[in-house]
């Protein structure tokens, strides 16, 4: 993809975020352009679904500035940030369907609240969004009778119903086997080249990131410790990046007198 | 005696934000009530749940009240040689102060928890973050039905739970131990005024509020709750944590309205 030329669509400045006195994200910068399919990979406890979870403006930061499709999210008042998310679909990692919706009554409800369309244009409008997810004939089964791929998928459908500029998808492998692992990345693709939409997916997948990303962006401990393409990042020299790239266990240098301290209780003291 | 006046300073801050957070929930959820889209269809399945579904434990607890009631005035009142004022004594105990608690009380076990429950489980399963994310308002969307409905049916509730324990109170006074039917009805007829009615309506109308906003914020609000406790944990101390919350504001308002209104 042409990267240089496309229109920055996200730009994530300086954000930090503290839980409590912890910092979770330390000085985080991004920008992600139009069109592309950005992932954001790091470590369990990096900080990449805080990352999301601010870009979707559901956490507020400490401080830092996120800027979607031309809005400030962290300053702009609630109906701004409503109206702005009617530009973006979100895929949750667990799906998040409704439980006591049918799969089609679920996929159907953002046409149903934001549309005024008729009963019959929105079923064939879910028809053809679960179609394209491999979904076929199940809108009327309830989300408890959907193996976890097919959870996934219908959540994907629902996200694109309203064809949004942006898509955030949240853990699209996890706890999937390979071959559906590989048709979600197989469709995250698809929607890319066939919708225009613009991508955000976290994982901590390496196979999953290198398939479908134009751009990576690996976070350690909440900090961004690079941005670049697949390639680049294939053949960068950071020491985290190896360790991630090669499944390298971390190396912590050990403390001893921390931990002969602790063998003997003497720090409980 | 440093550390002693840290935690006490540490609760007080706790409870008043976690005070001013269910009370901005409560505003903000009032408020929606009146605002577009009116969620006929939502609001119509939340009183099936919340109304027509307590209906059975409404009908069993006001009769077994009435008939308590009815047993326990034939024997205090016959000391006094006063049977004929058993019929008003069942009426306005009912009426007035125990067809409103234990309606709500009984909504409390049967709904409150289970709704509490509920947006919990969304809560944690990330089912309102997505409602946020696909631009619709959760208050608007879950609680504001909830709140339409409960504040519909516990005045309905209320009043079969009144009417079951006036006939409960008639099985146990007048067809078990013989009192005058005409008596039981004319105590009744010349005792209960437009002002009682009007009390255990204004009543049961509070204590929906409290059940569905304790409930609903308790379960919305799971993720700042301070035992940090998450996922099947968190819900299950959430949804204790809110019927007793709820058991304790309705005893609570009970006492307070009577004040105001008597």
């Amino acid at each position: 993809m042409e990267e240089h030329n496309q229109k920055t669509v996200i730009k994530v400045k300086e954000l930090v975020t503290h839980y409590g006195s912890r910092k979770i994200l330390d000085g985080v910068n991004l920008d992600v352009k139009k069109n592309e399919i950005m992932v954001i990979m790091g470590g369990s406890g990096s900080g990449k679904s805080t990352l999301l979870r601010h870009v979707l403006g559901l956490n507020s930061a400490t401080s830092g500035s996120i800027e979607i499709l031309g809005t400030e999210i962290t300053t702009a008042n609630q109906k701004k940030l409503y109206q702005l998310r009617r530009n973006m679909g979100v895929a949750f990692q667990g799906g998040a369907l409704f439980g006591s919706m049918t799969v089609g009554e679920n996929v159907e409800l953002p046409l149903r609240e934001h549309t005024n369309l008729d009963e019959k244009t929105m079923r064939i409008m879910v028809r053809m969004k679960l179609e394209v997810m491999n979904l076929a004939g199940v809108e009327a089964l309830m989300p408890s009778e959907l193996s976890g791929g097919m959870v996934k998928r219908a959540a994907l459908a629902r996200a694109v119903i309203m064809d949004p500029t942006l898509l955030f998808f949240d853990e699209p492998s996890a706890g999937l086997d390979p071959v559906v692992s590989a048709e979600l990345d197989e469709l995250i693709i698809l929607l890319r080249n066939a919708m225009n939409m613009t991508i955000v997916v976290v994982t901590h997948e390496l196979e999953s990131a290198f398939k479908i990303a134009d751009r990576i962006t690996i976070l350690d401990e909440g900090k961004i410790i690079i941005t670049d393409t697949v390639e680049n990042i294939r053949n960068s020299n950071l020491t985290q990046v190896q360790d991630m790239l090669n499944r390298r266990p971390r190396q912590k240098e050990l403390d001893t007198e921390a931990y002969l301290d602790r063998l003997t209780g003497d720090r409980l003291q | 005696m440093r550390n002693f006046v840290e935690k006490t300073g540490r609760e007080t801050i706790y409870y008043v934000e976690h005070a001013g957070m269910m009370t901005i929930f409560l505003c903000s959820c009032l408020i929606r009530i009146f605002t577009r889209p009116f969620q006929l269809r939502a609001i119509i399945k939340q009183l099936h749940f919340i109304g027509a579904k307590s209906v059975f434990i409404i009908i069993v607890a006001g009769s077994f009240t009435g008939m308590v009631l009815g047993l326990q005035g034939y024997y205090v009142l016959q000391r006094f040689g006063s049977l004929d004022m058993i019929g008003s004594a069942v009426a306005l105990s009912l009426i007035r102060e125990l067809g409103p608690v234990l309606a709500a009380l009984m909504v409390v076990g049967r709904a409150g928890s289970a709704i509490c429950a509920e947006i919990g489980i969304m809560r944690t399963t990330e089912q309102i973050d997505a409602l946020e994310c696909m631009g619709i308002h959760p208050y608007k969307y879950l609680m504001v039905p909830k709140f339409i409905a409960a504040i519909i049916s516990l005045p309905l509730l209320t009043c079969l739970f009144d009417v079951m324990g006036i006939l409960g109170g008639y099985f146990a006074a007048v067809v078990l131990f013989g009192v005058n039917e005409g008596s039981y009805f004319q105590g009744m007829y010349s005792s209960v005024v437009w002002a009682d009615i009007e009390m255990g309506l204004i009543k049961s109308f509070v204590f929906g509020l409290i059940i569905v906003w304790v409930a609903t914020a308790k379960g919305f609000f799971l993720h700042l709750d301070r035992s940090g406790a998450f996922g099947a944990e968190g819900v299950s101390r959430i949804t204790t944590k809110a019927v007793v919350l709820s058991s304790v504001a309705i005893l609570g308002s009970d006492y307070l309205i009577s004040a105001i209104l008597l």
